[in-house]
This record gives structure tokens, C-alpha cells and sequence, in this order.
């Protein structure tokens, strides 16, 4: 088998407490007929053994390219990646499909968030199962489905042993998840990525998911990475938290902190558009202007500058960095960030001006002169909002 | 007939809807029988919105179509305006049917992409007129405008053109132009992003006060149902469970499958408690064999003998709150006259 660091080498690192995962400066660009779709344009974190970083932004906004791009799990031709993946101390972005083979499913595993699309319609989730277990492990067939077995008992699948030779269509959609989050289990790895593990369930069936992924998490000290377009998801069940836009991470924080005092105005504008069972009936949303930016050419200076409500002349020419703020872990991409004083004043110089989207944030335009003012039809007609995420 | 009870019902004088006893049963091969939608009853008044609510599979969207008789239902009565669809000969119920009209979820596929917008917006006036072109493109344009898309800019384009918000909007126009006065949406914001989609309910608040629409509002998502109904009905496998004015539905659930429903929302707010029972994926019951009594029982927790046997009728809670449990998690008025409302189901 192809290296992963010998053993005492590992050892060293996981008793210093090194991070299990280091993504310095990545980029994932896409080469396409109409240009170059930056579908990840230089995103930097680490993260820490037994944690979970939660990443959520809209549809589009890179999440799957950039969890990946981390397993290099993208193949496609016409792909350009830049930047260094080190797991465990190795950079993995430097590694052929051969070598990166000794990490997949054994190193890192990842959950889909379509179970019907990993799983093989014509096969029994048995076979599937133990040819994942008997490829990696090289145990006996018995063995191996003595182990799937336990698998399956472990996510909670009742009678396993009958379950077992059924095909995908056989069960339901959170069985079927199950069966995917107990492949991923298979072979012990360090770190799971849960790419929207429960967009496709009913919301009782998604609780028991999420609960069910902590609980294995908890268990197996997993390092775990959860996307995801609802903050409602991350809420309670991550660590950490990075708000991706237009391919960038534009805020990261420890979970707490990020709720309580959110920094970057689209984080702000994202909590701030979803309705919440706390309201009452029909109390109006405070939607975002206008519509998530083209990443073939994004706006100039910050990406976000076209929808926020306090952008000034600065932000539509220069991008602003990600930087620390005061509270440990705390990191964000704004010139005026929400709860400082230069935030405020641009908020009253805009409205003074009649900015659209500012007017459209303080409620002072119906939905439908909000939507008049702020697309421009004749500029940019590609789909962007489209669904999913 | 198995029924839920009509306690619930209004006086049908306040209503512009009301369904009685809907069945909706569909032929599922080898003499076997999907029961989408089982007795249910439910009425509407002029300028209100209901949210229908519950998992994927308990028969929302039959619900819907089934009010414009797509298909027409198995048995029961839809009454739009004291008048009833299934009774009525075809060309009667297509008259009829154009002051109701529906949204789906998918924008973009529910649009003709080889045609143009000002032409798919102008598909329902083709058929109903004004049939002068010249007397159509105002009413369309018009009704662009409303959605918040530029008619000149939209009229000479394509569907692909156009985002799924967009075509969201877009065909809201479409189900505008007849000035319908009933809307079914079945998920219209489901498939957008968050930020569309906050758009998009803002509009519909907007759209129903100036042209004093009625809505059926069809979702999973229990804040945006919350969000945007005055009332809320909790369907589960064919059957309603609980239907209640939206605040009270959400404070005070008295059906156990409603306290699940929202027990598992995840809410954006870190603080908040969640608990951690992993469950287990059994055995869904299935709409082709529905479990006898009430058809909750194999999931509720409260489940007791009588359950099985016996199928709840709708108790009234309290004022517009209305639920069909036998061990209601809030005090309910007992069931008016039990030997003639309760009934044995099959
Ligand atoms: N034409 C049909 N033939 C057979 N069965 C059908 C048909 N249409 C619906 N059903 C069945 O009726 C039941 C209710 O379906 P329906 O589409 O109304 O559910 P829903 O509540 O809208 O679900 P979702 O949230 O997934 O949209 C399901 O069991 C479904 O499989
Ligand atoms: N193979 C590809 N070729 C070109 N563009 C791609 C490819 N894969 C993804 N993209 C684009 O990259 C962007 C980010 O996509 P994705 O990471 O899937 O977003 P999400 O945040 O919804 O998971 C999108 O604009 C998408 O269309
Ligand atoms: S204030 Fe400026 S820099 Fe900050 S998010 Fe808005 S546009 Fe970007
Ligand atoms: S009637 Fe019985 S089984 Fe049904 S919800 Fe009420 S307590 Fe549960
Ligand atoms: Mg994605
Ligand atoms: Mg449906």
C-alpha cells in the first residue's frame, strides 16, 4: 500500500495535537467555453482532531468543489488546482489517483446527499458493502459480512440481518442514507465529510441522520466536515463554522461565536432571510437583494459588494481579506463589518443616498420594487439560483 | 367510509373552498390500491392561506390536484364557491376551473422552453381570451411587472434565460393573468436558494393583499409554512391530523405527530436544545396497506389499544384548533356523538 506517513510519524503528530487537516490558499478552477468558473478561489483554514467545521453558503457558492477538492475526488478534465491539502502532515493535492487511493475510505470517507446516486440500484447494499470491506480490509466474505452486519446494527437498521441482502429501492430514502453512512464507516477513517447528508429527507428523518452522524462521530473521534445550505443544520452540531461566498470563505468562527456576533454582512443577510418557527405568522422576511454573482466574472472588489447594504465606493475596487477579529478563531472579509462604527455610518450614508439594496434591507420597498431595482434582466440572464445546492 | 370527522368545518357561506370526505386511491398493479388521500375535509375562506404540511408521500400534492380534479378524486366533494367541481360536466369544470389555478415546484420544467415568455405568460388568456393579441400583451406585461420581471426585456426570451427564481416568478404571472382567486402552490419556493426563496414568499404576501388571493400553500419546510399561513393543516399518510390557526398549531401542537414534526426542525440558533434520540428506520407504514385505526400508531409514542381499533375523529382544541387523536397532547372537547362519528377502519 502506498504511504500515508509511518506510524510513529502520525503518532508524533496526533500527541502534539497538530491538525489533522491544513488547506492553504486552495483553488479549483474550472476551464469552461465562456471562461474560467472559480468555483474555489483561495480558501485557507485547518482543523483540529474530533472537531467538525460546518461550511454553508447558497447553491453554488463552492461547498462541494471545495470538500472535493480536499479528497480529490474531482476528475474532471478540465479542472486547475492550485494550493496544498496537507492531511496529516502530507500534501495530498501533489498525490496521483494511485497514491490517493491508500486514503479514500480508509484515511477519509465522505456521505452524499443523494444515497440513490452512491449506491448501485442493481446490487444488493450486502454485496456493496462487503466488496468495500473485503477491498480495503482483505478479510474473508464471512468475515466481511459478519462486519457489515455490525454495520448496519450500528446506524441503527433493525433486523440487519434481513436488510442486508435488500436492494437500494427496497428501503427508504433514510435507510438507504444509513446503508451509505455505514460504507463510510467502514473501514475506521479519521474524517468524514457529509456533503448536504440530509437535503433529501423529511425533517424527522433528517434529525435522526444528524443525530446519528454525531453519535458515530462522538464514538470513533471522527474529524468530521459538514456542507450544507441550511445554518439551521450547523447550528447545534458543529464546532466551527465557514460561511462560503462566491468560491471564498468570507467569515469562519468557532460555532457560538459566529451566532452571536456575526461580522460579515451576507452571513448576517443569510440568518436574517430564513424564516424562523420563533416568529410569528407573516412576519416579513428581510430577503437579499439581487441574485448570487456569476463566478466566471465575479464583481470587482468584494463579491458580495452588488447585494450588500453597506457597501461604499471601497468595496466595489478592492477585495477585502480575510482577517482576524478580537474574539479567538474569529475571522472575516469585510471593510465595514457588522457591529462596528465605520458598519453603521455606511448604513446611514447609504440609506441618505437611497441605495437600493439598502432601502430593499430596511423595508422600505415592496418585494416586487425590491426586485425591479436591484436585477438587471439585460446584464446577466445565466442561472445562478438554480436548485439544489 | 373511514373519515376523519368535520368538526373543523366552517360555515360554508365564510368559505370559498371546501373539500368533504376526499378520497383519492390510485391502481398500484396486481389488484392492489395506493391510498394517497383518505376522508379528509378542510374548507378555505376568501383571502386566506393554508399551509398543508407532512412528510414526502402523505398525499399534499394529491390533495391539491385533486381539488382541480387532477385526477378527479375517487369520492368526496370539492366545492369551490358552493358550487361542485366533480358533479359538473367537462366544459362546466373547465369554466370553473380557471378562477383556481397552481404553482409548481419545479420552475424550470414546468415552463415550455421552446417558447417565449410573453407568449407562455399569455397560454391561459390564448384559451379563455381576450384572443386579440394586441388586448393580451398589456394584461401579460402587467402581470410581469407584479413578479418583479421587466416585461419588454422578458417577452422575446427563453426559459433557460432565466433563473429558477425568475421562472418561479415567471409562472406565477401565468397563474395570475386569469385573476384566478384561488392559488394552489404545491413547494413553489422548495427547489430555490434561501435567499431566493425569502424573495419570493415576501412576494406572495404582496401579491395575495393586492389582488386578494386565497392560497393553498403546499411545503415540508415547517417555518416557511409557518411564515406565510394564517392556518395550518398536518396531513400523515392520507389522513389530516390536526389543522389549527398557524401561531396555535406551532405553540400548542396536540397531535403527537405534529410535536415530532416540529420537535425535529433544526433551528438556527446553537443555543437551542436538540435532543439526541437516534431512532430507528424501521418500517414506514406503507399508503397500500395503511395501519387499521389510527394510521399514526406504528410511530406514536402515546399508541395505546384503542388506536388500533379505533380511528380519531377531529375534537375541537380550541377556537380554530382542531386535531384527531385519542390522547391529544393538549385538553380537547370530547367527540360530539361517538357511536355515529367513530368508525371502524379496514
Ligand atoms: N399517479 C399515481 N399513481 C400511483 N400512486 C400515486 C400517484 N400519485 C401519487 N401516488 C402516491 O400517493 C401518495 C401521496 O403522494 P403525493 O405526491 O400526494 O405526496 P406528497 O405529500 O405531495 O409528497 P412529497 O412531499 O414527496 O411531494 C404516495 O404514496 C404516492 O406514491
Ligand atoms: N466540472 C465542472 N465544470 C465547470 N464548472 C463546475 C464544475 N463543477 C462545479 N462547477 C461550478 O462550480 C461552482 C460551485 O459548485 P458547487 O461546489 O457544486 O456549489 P455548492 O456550494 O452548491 O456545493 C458552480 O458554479 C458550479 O456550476
Ligand atoms: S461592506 Fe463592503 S466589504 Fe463588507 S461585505 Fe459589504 S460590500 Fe463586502
Ligand atoms: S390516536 Fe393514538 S396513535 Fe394516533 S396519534 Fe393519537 S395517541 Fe397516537
Ligand atoms: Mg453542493
Ligand atoms: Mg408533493
Amino acid at each position: 500500500m502506498t504511504d500515508v506517513g509511518t506510524d510513529s510519524d502520525r503518532l508524533t503528530r496526533a500527541e502534539h495535537n497538530e491538525p489533522l487537516l491544513e488547506v492553504i490558499d486552495l483553488k479549483t478552477h474550472f476551464q469552461v467555453e465562456g471562461g474560467i468558473v472559480k468555483a474555489v478561489d483561495g480558501v485557507s483554514f485547518t482543523l483540529d482532531r474530533g472537531k467538525t467545521l460546518g461550511i454553508v453558503g447558497e447553491s453554488g457558492s463552492g461547498k462541494t468543489v471545495l470538500s472535493r477538492s480536499i479528497m480529490r475526488l474531482i476528475t474532471a478534465p478540465n479542472v486547475i488546482t492550485h494550493g496544498e491539502v496537507r492531511y496529516d502532515g502530507r500534501d495530498l493535492v501533489t498525490k496521483s489517483s494511485r497514491e490517493m487511493k491508500a486514503y479514500w475510505g480508509v484515511e477519509m470517507a465522505m456521505v452524499f446527499q443523494d444515497p440513490m446516486t452512491s449506491l448501485n440500484p442493481v446490487v444488493k447494499v450486502g454485496r456493496q458493502m462487503t466488496e468495500h470491506i473485503r477491498h480495503h480490509l482483505g478479510v474473508s466474505k464471512s468475515e466481511a459480512r459478519a462486519t457489515a452486519i455490525e454495520l448496519l446494527k450500528s446506524v441503527r437498521i433493525p433486523e440487519p440481518e434481513v436488510r442486508i441482502d435488500n436492494y437500494p429501492h427496497e428501503m427508504s430514502g433514510g435507510m438507504r442514507q444509513r446503508v451509505c453512512i455505514a460504507i463510510a464507516l467502514a473501514c475506521g477513517p479519521k474524517m468524514l465529510f457529509a456533503d448536504e447528508p440530509t437535503t433529501a429527507l423529511d425533517v424527522t428523518v433528517q434529525h435522526q441522520i444528524l443525530n446519528l452522524l454525531r453519535q458515530q462521530q462522538k464514538d470513533r473521534f471522527m474529524t468530521m466536515i459538514m456542507v450544507t445550505h441550511d445554518l439551521g443544520v450547523v447550528a447545534g452540531r458543529t464546532d466551527e463554522i465557514a460561511v462560503m461566498y462566491a468560491g471564498k470563505v468570507v467569515e469562519k468562527a468557532p460555532t457560538n461565536q459566529l451566532f452571536a456576533d456575526m461580522r460579515h454582512p451576507y452571513t448576517q443577510a443569510l440568518l436574517w432571510s430564513i424564516p424562523k418557527v420563533s416568529q410569528p405568522k407573516h412576519t416579513r422576511l428581510n430577503a437579499i437583494a439581487g441574485r448570487p454573482p456569476d463566478l466566471i466574472s465575479p464583481p470587482s472588489g468584494c463579491s458580495f459588494s452588488p447585494r450588500c447594504p453597506y457597501a461604499q465606493e471601497k468595496c466595489h475596487i478592492e477585495e477585502p481579506p480575510l482577517t482576524a477579529g478580537a474574539a479567538p478563531g474569529h475571522q472575516f472579509a469585510c471593510w465595514y463589518p457588522v457591529g462596528s462604527p465605520e458598519n453603521e455610518a455606511a448604513w446611514e450614508r447609504n440609506l441618505a443616498a437611497g441605495v437600493p439594496q439598502t432601502l430593499a434591507a430596511a423595508g422600505k420597498l415592496t418585494a416586487t420594487e425590491e426586485l425591479l431595482e436591484t436585477i438587471n434582466l439585460a446584464d446577466d440572464t445565466s442561472d445562478h439560483e438554480g436548485a439544489g445546492a | 367510509m373511514a373519515g376523519s370527522g368535520k368538526a373543523h368545518l366552517r360555515d360554508e357561506a365564510d368559505t370559498i373552498l371546501r373539500v368533504e370526505d376526499l378520497n383519492v386511491e390510485f391502481p398500484a398493479g396486481r389488484g392492489r390500491t395506493v391510498y394517497a388521500v383518505s376522508g379528509i375535509s378542510f374548507d378555505i375562506a376568501k383571502g386566506e392561506t393554508l399551509g398543508l404540511v407532512g412528510e414526502s408521500g402523505c398525499g399534499k400534492s394529491t390533495t391539491g390536484k385533486a381539488i382541480l380534479q387532477l385526477p378527479r378524486p375517487t369520492s368526496g366533494s370539492v366545492r369551490v364557491k358552493g358550487n361542485d367541481l366533480a358533479a359538473m360536466d367537462p366544459e362546466s369544470m373547465r369554466q370553473a376551473r380557471t378562477g383556481v389555478q397552481m404553482i409548481f415546484q419545479d420552475p424550470i420544467s414546468s415552463l415550455n422552453p421552446r417558447r417565449m415568455i410573453g407568449d407562455i405568460v399569455a397560454e391561459p388568456l390564448a384559451v379563455w381570451g381576450p384572443h386579440d393579441e394586441d388586448k393580451q400583451w398589456p394584461i401579460v406585461a402587467n402581470m410581469l411587472d407584479a413578479v418583479g420581471i421587466d416585461p419588454d426585456v422578458a417577452r422575446y426570451k427563453r426559459s433557460h434565460e432565466f433563473s429558477g427564481g425568475q421562472c418561479q416568478r415567471i409562472s406565477i404571472a401565468r397563474a395570475l393573468v386569469m385573476e384566478p382567486e384561488l392559488i394552489i402552490c404545491d413547494e413553489p419556493v422548495s427547489a430555490l436558494d434561501v435567499s431566493v426563496q425569502a424573495q419570493i414568499l415576501n412576494m406572495l404576501e404582496d401579491l395575495k393583499a393586492q389582488y386578494g388571493l386565497t392560497l393553498v400553500f403546499i411545503a415540508h419546510d415547517l417555518a416557511v409554512v409557518k411564515n406565510i399561513s394564517d392556518r395550518v393543516a398536518v396531513m400523515y399518510l392520507g389522513k389530516m391530523c390536526e389543522i389549527s390557526e398557524s401561531n396555535e398549531l406551532y405553540d400548542n401542537p396536540a397531535h403527537p405527530y405534529t410535536a415530532l414534526l416540529l420537535g425535529s426542525i433544526p433551528v438556527p440558533d446553537p443555543m437551542a436544545n436538540i435532543d439526541d434520540v437516534l431512532g430507528d428506520e424501521g418500517e414506514l407504514p406503507s399508503p397500500l396497506a395503511p395501519p387499521s385505526g389510527c394510521r399514526f400508531r406504528t410511530r406514536c409514542p402515546l399508541a395505546d389499544e384503542m388506536c388500533a381499533r379505533v380511528e380519531p375523529q377531529m375534537r375541537r382544541v380550541s377556537d380554530d384548533h382542531y386535531v384527531a387523536c385519542h390522547h391529544p397532547l393538549v385538553s380537547a372537547d370530547p367527540v360530539g356523538d361517538p357511536s355515529s362519528e367513530v368508525t371502524i377502519s379496514l
